[in-house]
């Protein structure tokens, strides 16, 4: 149980079970939606971007269609970047991903995530919000799937 | 009977251990696991008889030859196919149905035609058909299924009423694990005069099937999950329906003469085997079917159901558990969700006690939106499989439940 203890740590569990930010945002700027083809997980992103920074940021995922890693790291990454600068945002992105692949320990709570690295078939749950995030703040329109990016 | 005790010593795979407990592999109707028997063969036909087949004049390959042939007449016999010419081995089920579309779709299918499938048809039994579908400005009609996961035998009479060109449908379903009534389907089909084209991936590894008693016109199954190699399978058809059918894949083996602007056709089956086949594949499913019908389909049958059986009974008795599909007519398949935890991490804390499952959509998503889930975890046995591996997947569950629960609260 030890290993799955740190997979699901305690504000895992929570995020999921209250998932932050966790609305559709009709003011968004930017929208972004991602797809896990593999197992069928979707999330709708909405990022308010004000100036040079994230004002406000919501997601929803369809009734059933997250599992406790995906929506939970979609809900901790809206905690992590809100008020950040999409620079700022992609940086984060960037250290949760080395995080992911082994490296240094992702900054605050998305340290919570550092046990997924264990469980390879679940990385890309907990990858999918970042890319929407990153979908959004690029502008692309097009909808992303873990499949399509480059890598986690 | 079945004794799994036995069996299980069959199978290198079962003795490694996950995690460090036994493995509990309930992933059968995704792919079943390969004895020894069928491992063997592959490699004693590499090492003793590899050549490429129908065309040497030399020894070994008149073996393989004889080889492929003969595991040709084992699938014959295996499904009462109505000739050893309508057995075209493929890479499995998702091929078999393809060639149908590609070939008789093609030629039989046009604007304004309908094709039926239903709604708890694989994707591999959808999606060809779409695509014939929109090629030829056909209209696809799914049929409904009722509340308890059978065909909508209803929907099913007025889907027939637009007098399709073509049915489709599972003898058993992958996600459900409901027996259809085949025969029952076949007939009214054919009386509203539509060629039908049943899915047996499901089937053939699990219940004797004998195409004529179903009276379909084709049938296609996989080896895979019936103990064969992967890229083993085969398309069962009425001879007079492949002889009128052209070609599907154009290549070698499928020519009987080639010009330099057209080319004639081989004899069937081997018109529709362009292309090197895979020929250890085939050795494998001979070999395979011979296992199965020394245990005896009958029984292979009877274990899964009883089985099934008892993993309803025992995962009812976990609070917070819904069961999916038929009460009756279920073959060895169990799907399930456990209250609102996401069937993947179910499936990821149940691998942590050695306990394979299938999480997901299973390739149904048509189906999955008329349950109104996004998906679900599956548990599916076969013939390796006991009592004792229930247990562990009803312990596993329970430990699914204290995680979720006692530490999220």
């Amino acid at each position: 149980m030890t290993d799955l203890g740190e997979l699901y740590q305690q504000v895992i569990l929570d995020h999921n079970r209250s998932p932050r930010n966790f609305k559709r945002l009709d003011s968004a700027t930017r929208r972004a939606e991602g797809n896990n083809p593999l197992c069928g997980d979707r999330i709708q992103l909405y990022v308010q971007l004000d100036g040079d920074h994230i004002s406000d940021i919501g997601f929803q995922m369809p009734q059933g269609s997250g599992c406790a890693i995906s929506k939970a790291s979609a809900s901790l990454m809206t905690e992590a970047v809100k008020g950040k600068t999409p620079a700022d945002a992609e940086a984060l992105f960037q250290a949760f991903r080395d995080m992911l692949a082994g490296g240094a320990t992702a900054p605050g709570k998305l340290a919570a995530f550092s046990g997924v690295r264990a469980f390879p078939s679940r990385i890309k749950c907990a990858s999918l919000a970042w890319h929407a995030l990153h979908a959004a703040l690029q502008n692309t329109g097009d909808p992303v799937t873990t499949e399509s990016a480059k890598d986690f | 009977m079945i004794d799994t005790k036995r069996i299980r010593g069959d199978f290198p795979i079962l003795a490694r251990k996950e995690n460090g407990q036994r493995l509990v592999y309930l992933d059968n109707a995704a792919t079943s696991q390969k004895p020894r028997r069928v491992l063997d063969a592959i490699a004693h036909y590499y090492s003793e008889h590899n050549a490429n087949v129908h065309r040497g004049a030399y020894a070994l390959a008149v073996e393989a030859t004889d080889a492929y042939e003969a595991a040709r007449t084992a699938v014959s016999r295996f499904v009462n196919a109505w000739a050893r010419e309508g057995v075209v081995f493929t890479r499995g089920t998702t091929e078999g149905i393809n060639l149908v579309a590609g070939s008789w779709g093609r030629a039989n299918v046009s604007r304004g035609d309908t094709v039926v499938v239903t709604a708890m048809d694989h994707h591999s039994n959808i999606v060809p058909w779409q695509i014939l579908c929109q090629e030829k400005g056909a209209t696809l009609r799914m049929v409904e299924i009722t509340g308890d996961g059978r065909i909508d035998l209803a929907d099913f009479g007025r889907a027939l009423e637009a007098k399709p060109k073509l049915v489709a449908f599972p003898y058993v379903s992958n996600s459900l694990g409901t027996v259809n009534p085949a025969a029952q389907l076949t007939k009214l089909a054919h009386a509203a005069g539509a060629v039908t084209v049943v899915d047996g991936a499901q089937s053939s590894p699990h219940l004797r099937v004998d195409v004529r008693t179903i009276g379909c016109d084709f049938y296609a199954f996989s080896g895979h999950k019936m103990l064969a190699p992967m890229g083993s399978g085969a398309l069962i058809a009425k001879p007079e329906l492949l002889e009128a059918m052209p070609p599907y894949h154009g290549g070698g083996e499928m020519i009987e003469r080639v010009w330099d602007d057209r080319s004639t056709w081989n004899k069937i089956p081997h018109k529709f085997e362009g292309g090197t086949p895979n020929v250890e594949a085939a050795v494998g499913l001979a070999v395979a079917i011979a296992y199965l019908e020394q245990l005896g389909l009958e029984h292979v049958a009877e274990h899964e159901q009883q089985l099934a059986r008892v993993a309803v009974e025992r995962l009812s008795q976990i609070e917070g558990i819904t069961i999916y599909g038929p009460r009756d007519h279920r073959a060895g398949v169990v799907p399930f969700t456990y209250g609102d935890i996401h069937p993947h991490d179910l499936a990821t804390i149940l691998d942590r006690d050695g306990v394979c499952i299938r999480a997901g959509h299973h390739c149904t998503q048509p189906l999955m939106r008329r349950l109104g889930v996004a998906a679900t975890a599956r548990a599916s046995f076969y013939i390796y499989n006991d009592v004792d591996d229930i247990e562990s997947l009803v312990a596993a569950v329970r430990k699914a439940g204290e995680l979720f629960r006692v530490l999220a609260s």
